[in-house]
């Protein structure tokens, strides 16, 4: 009875939020969150793309002077500090919010709300940082931003401010998605669907947010302390006042290291999920892929100071760290030899993202070996600070993180939108990013081994890294160019790819169950799960790949009952966690802008009041 | 008519622990929240004894160009007294969940605000203890064990406000509607949030005000 009574009400607020702009700002559908993370991590990594482009026109020959040396540490910090935090980890979460509640069959994440905030403060902070671009004050201190080097006596201007404050409002968003996706994966899983039965990438992105809530508390720490010596004259950093100049370097890779394992594993969930589909042949030792990601999480956060060899540890600390080091990476070895074994003996059909994923697993393998070869304190000492570690990161987050979140995006786009991606453009995309990219990466090995330091500005002729830096040069345009090719691919083939229909790559998970895209309530009926794979036969799939759509690119995408029509409540839409969100960024933007504590003040109100407006009304109209 | 609704109720909340959402993520930001004041508390310790001018939280000391001499910064029968205060407010927390489990408005009510108000009397004392602390000349910028002290302590003050403001906003709801059996989930989460303080204060109050 109550339900007829709420009923019309209903109908006449959700028409208001149904399309146009208001239903992006309001919407806590996380399959609309998951595209605003997506468009957004792109849009970021275009621009921290023409960021390296910068870089490597300047270092193409010696004695660049394309740009200023400070414009240079500008364009590094930035590059580095953008592609991890606003293209590699909302990219991820891009994923996490399209693909978690599909794949453990429920409607939505456990706090609808809190994620919408989740990807409003980090557009907030992202845009904050990059703000600082228009008065020519990026931050420039390094992704790492090494105190006290960045304590105001040795960096007055306001760059680094824009880097702490920044850092914390994208911190903010990562903890909130924490904690919003452990409790989504842990208590809103369908029936059936046991722990054991998750698919990889849920597992991936389960480990994930365990490593984000206990991580970034710690660089929320590390970076409080520098905000407070920045703006009110603390000691933290202040090595005159009996400070301690390895602080800062002890909490940053505290937080540091097991953020590399934030930006990785993703990647390989995504990949766990592209192998078995192409290779017709379910993923090779499933336990053992979810116990090595377990045990790379916890043994990430006992490696950090493999980054602090250089600064005289001792013996004692170096060999403990050296030793972590080299066993962290017998789980990420199992997680290659069970990709190759899920692929040995397949049907493999080469579809972009397979092609995409054996990247990841050929291109990862170099960057995990020479990231063993710096476990070792010795070489590391030779190696730290040139641009062989600038290879061996590029290989494990380019070859690895962005290698396997291109598989992901060619293989769930039809999910997303409901039309496939053109796969010639994609193969395209594939080979020259796979060109351009061991171009860029590869000979910046021997660069290092022949001496040439990271983050310089620029470098004397004659000293034999002249020929490896014009090839680091052309690689990056290869890439730039592959870039392009994908954006065109991407955006057009939202409107006018082949209609994808349900599971166009005959994959074995649960997510592929339901149309294309979903309807925002997901399941008609919440399902439940006997399987591991519960779209593919008891007895295995068919040896052969289905043909994939190539028609249907001028039809409209398929129409469904709406949620009111199967009589499922779904959460009315809101604009107060981005209201709530602009209070936040205010109030950081008063604490910049030389200090306005009535700003700072008026910010603090409206989240207060926001959050208040927020908390207090139900998320369901009441029935 | 009631049955049916209870059913629906029931079928349109299943989780699959059988626990509501904000009881799972409560513990997941407390597991976060340990290794926040876990850094602040380590960061504490290291610094310990390496401040290069005092004063000092538990030795006096002479400073050499005035030979003004500043007395023990630390007092711990003062805050020994707002540690006890809060460790009762965690009790009064437990009373007033036990009474909203039986819908008795009129305890709820009174335990409710009785905890907010033993949370504020411990903040009471805090601002005291750094009116005092800055009046004797340790300030936030004075030398490292100030910087380290007033940020722990400080943001675990920031956190009994924001127990407070929740522990008062409840007690209105509970005035406007009254708390019942439905809302105990509700204050349990908040009870688990304003235990998880009162440690951490046990933590700081350990090795920040006893350690030696
Ligand atoms: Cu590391």
């Amino acid at each position: 009875m109550a339900t007829t009574v709420a009923a019309p009400s209903v109908t006449g607020k959700a028409h208001k939020y149904e399309s146009g702009i208001w239903s992006w700002l309001a919407t806590t559908d996380h399959k609309r969150i998951g595209q605003l993370y997506m468009y957004t991590a792109i849009a970021w990594f275009v621009i921290g793309g023409i960021e390296a482009l910068f870089i490597r026109s300047q270092l193409y020959g010696p004695n660049g002077r394309l740009v200023s040396a400070d414009t240079y540490n500008q364009l590094f910090t930035m590059h580095g500090t953008t592609m991890i935090f606003m293209a590699i980890m909302p990219l991820s979460a891009a994923f996490f919010n399209l693909l978690i509640p599909l794949q453990i069959g429920a409607r939505d994440v456990a706090f609808p709300r809190l994620n919408a905030f989740s990807y409003w403060v980090f557009l907030a902070g992202s845009v904050f940082m990059n703000v600082s671009w228009l008065i020519h004050a990026a931050p420039d201190g390094g992704w790492f931003a090494y105190a006290p080097l960045n304590t105001r006596q040795f960096n007055p201007g306001v760059n680094m401010d824009f880097w702490v404050i920044g850092l914390q409002i994208l911190g903010l968003s990562s903890l909130a998605a924490g904690f919003n996706f452990v409790t989504t994966i842990i208590n809103m899983r369908a029936p059936g669907m046991h722990f054991m039965r998750m698919p990889v990438f849920t597992w991936a992105a389960f480990v994930t947010q365990f490593l984000i809530i206990l991580a970034f508390p710690i660089i929320t720490v590390a970076v409080t302390f520098l905000l407070f010596d920045r703006f009110f004259g603390t000691n933290f950093y202040e090595i005159a006042a009996g400070a301690d100049p390895l602080l800062w370097q002890h909490l940053f890779w505290l937080f540091g290291h097991p953020e590399v394992y934030i930006l990785i594993l993703p990647a390989f969930g995504l990949v766990s999920e592209v192998l078995p589909t192409f290779s017709r042949k379910p993923l090779f030792g499933y336990p053992v892929m979810v116990y090595s990601l377990i045990l790379i999480a916890f043994l990430g956060f006992g490696v950090w100071a493999h980054h602090m060899f250089a600064v005289g540890m001792g013996p004692v600390a170096d060999s403990i760290f050296s030793v972590t080091t080299m066993l962290i990476a017998i789980p990420t070895g199992v997680k290659i030899f069970n990709w190759l074994g899920t692929m040995w003996g397949g049907n493999l059909s080469f579809k972009t993202p397979m092609l995409f994923g054996i990247g990841l697993v050929g291109l990862f393998t170099i960057g995990g070996i020479s990231g063993v070869m710096h476990s070792s304190p010795p070489s590391d000492l030779m190696q730290t600070d040139s641009y062989f570690i600038v290879a061996h990161f590029h290989y494990v987050l380019f070859g690895g993180s962005m290698m396997g979140l291109f598989a992901g995006v060619y293989y769930y786009f039809p999910k997303m939108t409901g039309r496939m991606m053109s796969e010639p453009l994609g193969k395209w995309h594939f080979w020259l990013t796979f060109i351009g990219m061991n171009l860029a990466f590869f000979p910046m090995h021997f660069a290092g081994l022949n001496g040439m330091p990271r983050r310089i500005w620029s470098y004397d002729a004659n000293q034999g890294w002249d020929f490896d830096n014009h090839l680091s040069t052309y690689g990056a345009f290869i890439i730039a160019f592959a870039t392009a090719i994908f954006l065109y691919n991407f955006l057009r083939s939202r409107g006018h790819g082949a209609l994808a229909g349900n599971n166009p790559w005959d994959a074995p998970t649960i997510e592929w169950s339901m149309p294309s895209p979903p309807p925002d309530y997901n399941y008609a009926k919440i399902p439940t799960v006997t399987s591991r794979y519960p779209m593919w036969p008891q007895q295995g799939p068919t040896p052969l790949s289905p043909p994939v759509p190539t028609a249907g690119g001028d039809q409209p995408l398929p129409t469904y009952q709406t949620a009111e029509q199967l009589g499922i409540h779904m959460p009315t839409p809101t604009i107060k966690p981005l209201l709530a969100t602009m209070g936040l960024t205010l109030a950081f933007v008063g604490l910049i802008w030389h200090r306005q504590i009535p700003i700072i003040l008026l910010g603090g109100a409206i989240f207060i009041v926001s959050l208040y407006a927020w908390v207090l009304t139900p998320l369901e109209p009441e029935h | 008519m009631a049955t049916a609704v209870a059913e629906h109720h029931a079928e349109h909340h299943y989780t699959s622990t059988g626990l509501p959402h904000t009881k799972i993520a409560i513990w997941a930001f407390i597991g976060s929240e340990c290794f926040f004041f876990a850094s602040l508390i380590s960061t504490y310790l290291i610094y310990k004894g390496r401040s290069v001018v005092g004063p000092f939280p538990h030795t006096p000391w002479t400073d050499p160009s005035t030979g003004h001499v500043y007395h023990p910064i630390l007092n711990i029968p003062v805050t020994s007294t707002s540690t006890f205060v809060l460790l009762m407010s965690s009790l009064a927390m437990v009373l007033a969940h036990a009474a909203v489990e039986r819908s008795d408005h009129k305890w709820s009510r009174i335990w409710l605000l009785t905890t907010a108000a033993l949370g504020a009397t411990f903040l009471g004392f805090q601002a005291f203890e750094f009116t005092s602390f800055v009046h004797e000349g340790l300030k936030i910028t004075t030398n490292l064990f100030g910087s380290t002290f007033f940020i722990t302590t400080g943001f675990h003050g920031a956190h009994v406000t924001a127990g407070v403001l929740w522990l008062i906003t409840m007690y209105f709801i509970d005035k406007k509607r009254g708390l019942g059996p439905r809302d105990a989930v509700n204050v349990d989460v908040m009870a688990l949030y304003w235990h998880f303080v009162d440690v951490v204060w046990v933590a700081i109050f350990t090795f920040l005000y006893l350690l030696q």
